[in-house]
């Protein structure tokens, strides 16, 4: 489904990281492991297409995935370690926003994340693991074929990272690809391991 | 277009909880022009004869004061990520971006023209005619504004540069603006002179939007 051939990231004159190869089949795990600093977030980035790609290609069903990029945004859901929430907006309101652009059940989405109870509380008020709960729910909220994680489950205590289990698994049951960025354990049965 | 008034909404929703930030861009406004009668000393002539010059600039540099963080907190919180991977279109996320900027900071101004215009001395058959000039002034502020906080952000000095770009393509936007409102006054047509603003407008609303969206994909 998605395949990179010798990719590279640098910053300034060092490379961070280069000749890079992997291929991600449909429900299909891999988890980026590798020291501070080793380039994980920035492959993230680079598979996102938030940064151009200076070496290498990106294969999407064996075509260049990034030559249309809003096609390709289209098709992926990224959770940057930014939660990406709007403090003054409820937690019910900044997850609409997102399912005004990709559609989808706020309610459920925020349900899969134990978070309905908390619908009307603006976000500023949630502790960061709560933060983190209303950011994975918008992988909840509507479908997407490749899910970018980094790293998801910071903050989380043992019940939200078991929803995200629940989550993950349906995502890769429906044929969906995950790639997280991780130090922790993930729920994520037979992921490959990519090591940076 | 859908998401379009997404973006759109999320900004006047977002102004709304904050109605500081655009009460501040009124009270500057309004200061700035009851500074010109306290410099210029109480000659209603010369008053009203500066009137739509003072008008236009106070105007454009009161707009200009949300600008910087227009995509700078949206940066800093990882949601500008988010929106360059909502699927919409760089060019159009920033025209909504655009939409909201003058619906919560160019808007409020009209409000105030008529106070800002009865402290300058401008003839009340003006009035009319200067809150269409500086409702498209601000529009055309809005589109090269965020052409410019999506030029700068990221730069060190990003608040400063930004006027240093916004203002010198605003200049004809003030000519033709305080143009319409001197004719107003001296009741001749100002028609001709907001048909010009209008095809500034015209032609900033696609260029200003395409240039701003290849500056976020950092083309």
């Amino acid at each position: 489904m998605l395949e990179g051939r010798d990719l590279a990231c640098w910053r300034g004159e060092r490379a961070v990281f280069a000749g890079l190869s992997f291929t991600l089949p449909p429900g299909g795990a891999l988890l980026l492991v590798g020291a501070n600093g080793a380039g994980k977030s920035s492959l993230l980035r680079l598979l996102a297409g938030l940064v151009p790609l200076a070496e290498g290609e990106l294969l999407w069903q064996g075509q260049d995935a990034l030559a249309d990029r809003v096609a390709h945004a289209a098709r992926l859901r990224y959770l940057s370690h930014q939660d990406a929430l709007k403090p003054s907006l409820s937690a019910r309101e900044n997850l609409s926003f997102f399912a005004r652009l990709w559609g989808g059940d706020v309610e459920a989405a925020l349900e899969a994340v134990g978070l309905a109870e908390l619908a009307e509380l603006p976000a500023r008020v949630l502790s960061s693991g709560q933060k983190r709960r209303l950011a994975l729910a918008r992988l909840a909220l509507a479908p997407a074929a490749l899910w970018l994680l980094d790293e998801p489950t910071v903050g989380l205590d043992t019940a939200s990272v078991e929803r995200l289990g629940v989550l993950l698994a349906a995502h890769r049951a429906a044929g969906g690809a995950v790639l997280a960025a991780t130090h922790l354990p993930l729920p994520l049965p037979g992921a490959q391991e990519l090591r940076l | 277009m859908k998401g379009f008034m997404a973006v759109l909404g999320r900004e006047v929703r977002l102004a709304l909880r904050h109605p500081g930030d655009a009460l501040a861009a009124v009270l500057f406004f309004v200061l700035v022009c009851a500074l010109f009668p306290f410099g210029i000393g109480p000659e209603p002539q010369i008053l009203a004869r500066i009137a739509p010059g003072a008008l236009l600039a106070a105007a454009l540099l009161a707009a200009l004061l949300p600008l910087d963080r227009l995509f700078g907190a949206e940066a800093e919180d990882g949601s500008l990520d988010q929106l360059l991977l909502s699927g919409l279109p760089p060019a159009l996320l920033a025209a909504a971006k655009a939409a909201g900027h003058w619906v919560v900071t160019g808007l409020p101004l009209l409000a105030a023209t008529p106070v800002a215009a009865a402290m300058l001395n401008l003839p009340v058959e003006a009035w009319g005619t200067a809150m269409v000039a500086l409702g498209l002034a601000t529009a055309i502020l809005s589109l090269f504004g965020v052409a410019g906080a999506a030029l700068t952000l990221g730069a060190r000095r990003g608040g400063v540069l930004l006027p240093l770009l916004v203002l010198p393509l605003s200049i004809p936007a003030v000519i033709f603006g305080a143009a319409a409102i001197e004719a107003a006054a001296a009741d001749m047509a100002a028609r001709p002179y907001l048909l010009l603003l209008g095809a500034l407008l015209a032609l900033a609303a696609p260029l200003a939007p395409i240039a701003a969206g290849a500056a976020l994909r950092g083309e």
